[in-house]
């Protein structure tokens, strides 16, 4: 039977001082397969969601929804047209002045409880339908996306009639139908980070889910039905960019909210720039996630993993960028070679799966590209040599080391598992490298020293820092970027208030 | 025989220095008789350049200064003003429309403004922060930080009450101002910097330029390190685009502020906490709760 630990001389004892040998599984044991087999109840064509009903898109266009984790066609999608973003709107406004936006808010937070909750009834389906549609780890789906997405609905229902707590000194009303575009990486937690507040605070909603992940879109549009919403409180228009011009580009709305990238943030506000339009902004990131020579290293390590590798790295607050002090960062290198040697990538729908499927094809072609551009640049590359499935889009965990300020894998956002590692000696430095990018997302700092972490905390110009912990969210808490990396907030009352009109 | 007076020469106050532009470029003002007042610097985007440094200088030791200084030295600001309040209602007479008792009203309100925002100094945290109950054992807490170097574009309305009225609300917290005097009437900004010089306000915190719109508003929309605009209620849609456009390229903020026409600036509504909350941004901290 092969030796669990590390040699190590029986002749001399492990003493104090000395680090405890390192259980090391390598490829000594197979997982069994413990594959997800519930059924997600999908339908074979998803239609538009207007005004309370599904209905066939207008010219009768639809394209296809691929599984990436086996390139296989999951559901028809219905692809939008002017005409049918024209209905989606007109829907919204109509509810807007007719129902909702007249509703007390005691009774909106009624529809928002029953949204929350039959969300957690059907969590293990809707877990299922998330993994086959975007490629996340189904354990991700089930203990994360979903019952996150739940709490979302739960904890902004109780604000519907406590409005008058949003804003103190001031009244607060809703600005009307509101425009939301939302990316694929969390389709259904994006979705109700967006709607929930929206609905809460009196607003209605026309929303555009990405082209690749629609899928559990629409089936919370059956929530919505079931839970006796209003017909137009809430429509979905599905398709690609140009369908997402049309919904931010339209006249209706008095509000565009967007997550994702920063480049097409850009676009937006460019486009919006003659209007009146209010805007939130979620936008793209290359978080430091700074780790001290005093930091608890093996959770460290941890968090650095989770930080990266949670959900493939599809995460605009990833830990992207780590920042190691000088003197440990050859055993935080070590210990994060042998961590990640032992993560399992591979079938999202397995229960033990830690790395699922890259979203989609041009993902994974961008993250090829840009770990071609590491290693061009000189950085030091590690991959862990475990098999990958033959049909889907995977890539394996990626740690860069020797990653100077300059290198492309530094400065922009991959989107993907892959970890640039640079090292410091001075806090100050660990400052000024954290801050020498034009996002400000996020950041991780790992240290045992309590006035350090809130030091950190100061100079860190992002808008989440994660101490000695990565990769955390609640609806209770405020979450968005400084600089490029977008403003406003999603979550607590702060992002309440960014759904609303001072009056 | 009488004694000519010694006029003065109007200089834009910028980094903590009275300045000429490095153009050498200037435009004249006259007094409400049409007769001449004096040459005003017409400021240059080369100028707004040197303005921001000064203010991205100053803005580090601004912000960590504690809430409680950052009142007592707006609060200076208002006794400066006070003090001097003769001197400046008679600078609006080459402002051209005012005299007498209308500026008079405007100087006792853009001080009595001043102290309204003095007094936030120390209070807006408890306002607008917060401490989350997020569902996971870790404390959780949301604060606010200045964003940075923000550019303010006074309106030619209320010269002075709008121009302290926008930045106020920005420095108060932490920011550091870049602000562009109104283009018709921009004496009494320049006066106002003088009194600045005297206030305890360290040099770079508000840097003061004059000049020409037209001029000077593309730079603002498009100079990076201004984190955010900040500009009134009546600009005009043409100028907001370019704003807006110019500012994508940075994803700037860009806020026009709720007062609207020469009256609104003296209403209790064109001053609010929320007017400091534009130019604040929120930063949660997520830390552990265990032994």
């Amino acid at each position: 039977m092969p030796s669990l630990v590390e040699k190590k001389s029986s002749r001399t004892p492990a003493r104090a001082g000395r680090p405890a040998p390192e259980l090391i599984f390598g490829d000594l044991w197979e997982f069994d397969p413990a594959p997800e087999t519930a059924d997600p109840k999908l339908k074979a064509r998803y239609d538009l969601f207007i005004d309370g009903k599904f209905v066939a898109p207008k010219a009768g266009k639809y394209f296809d929804s691929i599984n990436p984790a086996n390139e296989q066609k999951l559901a028809e999608i219905a692809l939008a047209g002017r005409d049918d973003v024209d209905a989606a709107f007109a829907a919204a406004q109509k509810a807007f002045d007719t129902t909702w936006g007249r509703m007390p808010g005691r009774e909106r937070a009624k529809y928002l409880y029953r949204i929350a909750r039959l969300l957690q009834d059907r969590a293990r389906e809707f877990a299922i339908a998330e993994t086959l549609d975007g490629g996340k780890p189904i354990k991700e789906a089930r203990d994360f996306d979903v019952p996150m997405a739940a709490a979302h609905f739960f904890y902004h229902a109780g604000w519907a009639d406590k409005l008058e707590y949003v804003a103190p000194g001031r009244r607060v009303a809703p600005l009307g139908v509101v425009a939301q575009v939302i990316p694929w990486n969390f389709p259904l937690l994006m979705l109700a980070w967006k709607i929930a507040p929206a609905l809460a605070m009196g607003n209605t909603v026309v929303l555009k889910p990405a082209e690749t992940t629609s899928v559990t879109c629409l089936k919370l549009a059956e929530i919505l039905q079931d839970a006796g919403l209003p017909p137009g409180v809430v429509n979905f228009v599905t398709g690609a960019g140009d369908v997402g011009a049309a919904v931010i580009n339209h006249p209706t709305p008095a509000k565009v909210a967007f997550t994702g990238s920063t480049e097409v943030g850009k676009i937006i506000m460019r486009a919006l720039a003659g209007t009146e339009k209010k805007m939130t902004m979620e936008l793209g990131g290359k978080a430091a996630n700074v780790v001290f020579d005093d930091a608890p290293l093996d959770q460290a390590v941890e968090g650095i993993v989770n930080g990266i590798f949670f959900n493939q790295g599809h995460v605009c607050c990833a830990g992207s960028r780590l920042l190691v002090h000088e003197p440990v960062a050859e055993r935080v290198l070590a210990k994060l070679k042998n961590r990640i040697r032992v993560l399992r990538v591979g079938d999202p729908m397995d229960k033990n799966t830690d790395i699922g499927a890259i979203n989609s094809k041009p993902q994974l072609e961008k993250i090829t590209e840009l770990v071609a551009s590491g290693t061009k640049e000189g950085a030091e590359i590690f991959q862990p040599s475990c098999r990958l499935p033959s049909k889907g889009y995977y890539f394996r965990p990626t740690i860069f080391s020797g990653v100077t300020m300059s290198h492309r894998i530094a400065r922009e956002e991959i989107f993907g598992p892959v970890l640039s590692i640079l090292t410091f000696r001075t806090v100050e430095e660990a400052i000024e490298k954290a801050n020498n990018t034009p996002y400000g997302l996020s950041a991780g700092v790992w240290t045992d020293k309590g006035s350090r972490i809130l030091k950190m905390s100061v100079e860190l110009k992002a808008g989440v820092v994660w101490a000695n912990t990565y990769n955390k969210f609640d609806p209770t808490s405020p979450f968005g970027g400084y600089k490029e990396s977008g403003f406003g907030r999603e979550g607590g009352r702060q992002g309440l208030l960014d759904y609303a009109k001072l009056i | 025989m009488t004694r000519l007076p010694i006029t003065k020469t109007p200089k834009p106050y910028v980094g903590g220095a009275f300045i000429r532009s490095e153009s050498g470029r200037t435009f004249p003002i006259r007094d409400g008789a049409g007769n001449f007042f004096a040459n005003i610097p017409q400021c240059t985007r080369k100028d707004l350049r040197n303005a921001v440094e000064a203010a991205a200088k100053a803005g580090p030791g601004w912000a960590r200064r504690t809430a409680y200084n950052r009142g007592q030295i707006l609060y200076r600001m208002a006794e400066m003003l006070e003090s001097r309040s003769v001197e400046m209602v008679v600078a609006f007479n080459p402002a051209g429309e005012k005299a007498g008792t209308s500026a008079a009203r405007e100087v006792r309100c853009a001080i009595d403004r001043l102290v309204y925002y003095a007094g936030w100094a120390d209070k807006y945290e408890q306002v607008l922060g917060s401490v989350n109950p997020v569902a996971s054992s870790h404390f959780n807490f949301t604060v606010t930080e200045p964003m940075g170097v923000v550019g303010v574009i006074a309106p030619d309305e209320s010269p002075l009450l709008a121009f302290i009225s926008l930045i106020a609300p920005v420095i108060v917290s932490g920011n550091t101002v870049v602000a562009l005097a109104s283009e018709k009437s921009p004496y009494p900004a320049i006066l106002f910097g003088e009194m600045l010089a005297t206030s305890d306000l360290p040099g770079g915190v508000v840097n003061i330029l004059t000049g020409f719109r037209k001029e000077l508003v593309p730079t603002f929309a498009t100079h990076t390190h201004l984190r955010a605009i900040s500009a009134a209620a009546a600009m005009g849609g043409d100028e907001r685009k370019v704003l807006r456009l110019g500012g994508a390229e940075s994803v700037k903020r860009v806020q026009f502020a709720a007062a609207n026409g020469a009256n609104a600036w003296f209403d209790e509504a064109a001053q609010s906490v929320y007017a400091i909350r534009d130019f604040l941004e929120f930063k949660t901290t997520w830390h552990p709760v265990g032994a």
